[in-house]
C-alpha cells in the first residue's frame, strides 16, 4: 500500500502528460456550433441569377439539402466549386448563401464556373451569415427533412469531407425518415 | 519658401489623419453611457474567426460585422446579458473570452481550488502525521532515560565504580 502512494505521482503525471499530448494534435479552429440541432433562421433576401425573386426559408425545399456560404473573394470557394458540382450532379439540392459578395462579380463567377446552386440568397450585408453564425467561407450546412441543422463544416468540402461528415448523417437522415413514414 | 512648407505638412497632417480615420469605424451612439458599454462588451467577446483576440482588437470582416451588430442592439436598448445571449446563441460559449460556469467548466473553475485543498490537506496530515511520531520518541525516549533497567543500572554502577 505504502509503496503504491509513492507511484501515485509518477501515474497522475502520466495520465497528465497523455492528456496533454492528445491536446497537442486537436484542431483548435474547429470550433462547435452553436446551431446543430436548430432549425434554419428565417431570412428573405433577393438572389444572386434571379433578378426580382425574393427568396425566404420557405423556398428551401428537399428531403435534405445542402446550405453553402460562399464568395467570390473566398479563395477556398474556387477549389471548392467542382465538389459542389458533384454532388448537386448527384441528386442533392444545394443553396448557395452569397456572402457579403459584389452582384457582378457573383453572377460572373457562377456563368462562368457553372452554377451547383438551386438558387444562390444574395446576403450583401451578412445577416443571414450572421444568424447562421457564419465567420468566413466557405461553409456548409447539411439541414434535414424538417429544417434543422444537421452539421455546420466550416471548410472546403472535398470527396473526403464528404465522406466523412456528410454521408454518415445523410444515411441517418434518410433512416429516420424512412421511420417516421412507417 | 516658408509658406510651401507648411501648405505640405498641413496637408500631410490631413492626408494621414484621413488614412487614420478611415481604418476605425466610428459610431455616433445616442448616450455617452453606451459608448462605455459598447467598449467593455467588445473586450469580452472574442472574434469567432481569429481566436485570440477579441472584437475591440481585430479588423477582420466578421468583427467588424459583430461590433456593429453590437452597436445596433444597445441602440435598440437591449442589455449586456440580451447582446452576450444573441451572440453565444450564434456563435457558442466559443465567443466568450470568460467562460460560463457550468457542469463543463467546473473543473476548470474550481479545479485549482479543489487542488489547493487537496494539496494543504496533505501536507496538514503529512506535519501531523511527523510531530506526533516525533512526540511518542520523545516520550518513550524519556521513559527509558528516566527508568534504568536493573541491567543498565549495574553497568551504569560499574563503570562509575561505585560497586558495592
Amino acid at each position: 500500500m505504502k509503496r503504491f502512494v509513492l507511484f501515485l505521482p509518477l501515474i497522475l503525471f502520466i495520465g497528465l502528460g497523455a492528456f496533454l499530448y492528445k491536446g497537442l494534435f486537436l484542431n483548435p479552429k474547429a470550433m462547435p456550433s452553436a446551431l446543430e440541432g436548430q432549425p434554419v433562421p428565417q431570412f428573405k433576401l433577393l438572389t444572386v441569377t434571379q433578378g426580382d425573386r425574393v427568396v425566404t426559408k420557405a423556398d428551401l425545399v428537399g428531403d435534405y439539402y445542402l446550405l453553402n456560404v460562399w464568395a467570390t473573394w473566398c479563395a477556398a470557394c474556387k477549389a471548392e466549386h467542382p465538389y459542389l458540382l458533384d454532388i448537386a450532379r448527384s441528386g442533392v439540392p444545394i443553396y448557395g448563401i452569397n456572402y457579403k459578395d459584389d452582384l457582378d462579380a457573383a453572377s460572373q463567377w457562377l456563368s462562368h464556373y457553372k452554377d451547383p446552386y438551386q438558387f444562390s440568397a444574395f446576403d450583401v450585408n451578412g445577416q443571414l451569415g450572421l444568424n447562421l453564425g457564419v465567420y468566413g467561407a466557405p461553409e456548409t450546412f447539411l439541414v434535414d427533412h424538417q429544417g434543422i441543422i444537421r452539421l455546420r463544416y466550416a471548410g472546403v468540402v472535398d470527396t473526403r469531407s464528404w465522406k466523412v461528415k456528410f454521408m454518415p448523417l445523410i444515411e441517418d437522415i434518410k433512416r429516420e425518415m424512412a421511420e417516421s413514414k412507417a | 519658401m516658408k509658406i510651401v512648407l507648411m501648405i505640405v505638412t498641413s496637408l500631410m497632417m490631413m492626408l494621414s489623419y484621413n488614412a487614420l480615420a478611415s481604418s476605425v469605424d466610428t459610431y455616433q451612439f445616442s448616450k455617452p453611457e453606451y459608448e462605455a458599454r459598447f467598449h467593455d462588451l467588445n473586450k469580452i467577446l472574442r472574434c469567432p474567426k481569429c481566436q485570440n483576440q477579441n472584437l475591440a482588437d481585430s479588423n477582420s470582416m466578421i468583427s467588424q460585422d459583430l461590433r456593429k451588430e453590437v452597436f445596433r442592439m444597445m441602440e435598440e436598448g437591449r442589455s449586456n446579458d440580451q447582446i452576450i445571449e444573441f451572440m453565444v446563441m450564434r456563435y457558442g460559449d466559443f465567443v466568450l473570452y470568460k467562460p460560463k460556469v457550468d457542469k463543463v467548466t467546473y473543473f476548470l473553475w474550481y479545479g485549482p481550488i479543489g487542488f489547493g485543498v487537496l494539496g494543504l490537506l496533505i501536507l496538514i496530515t503529512v506535519v501531523v502525521r511527523q510531530r506526533s511520531k516525533r512526540t511518542a520518541n520523545d516520550d518513550t525516549q524519556q521513559e527509558s532515560n528516566d527508568h534504568l533497567s536493573a541491567q543498565e543500572q549495574q553497568a551504569l554502577d560499574k563503570i562509575l565504580g561505585n560497586e558495592k
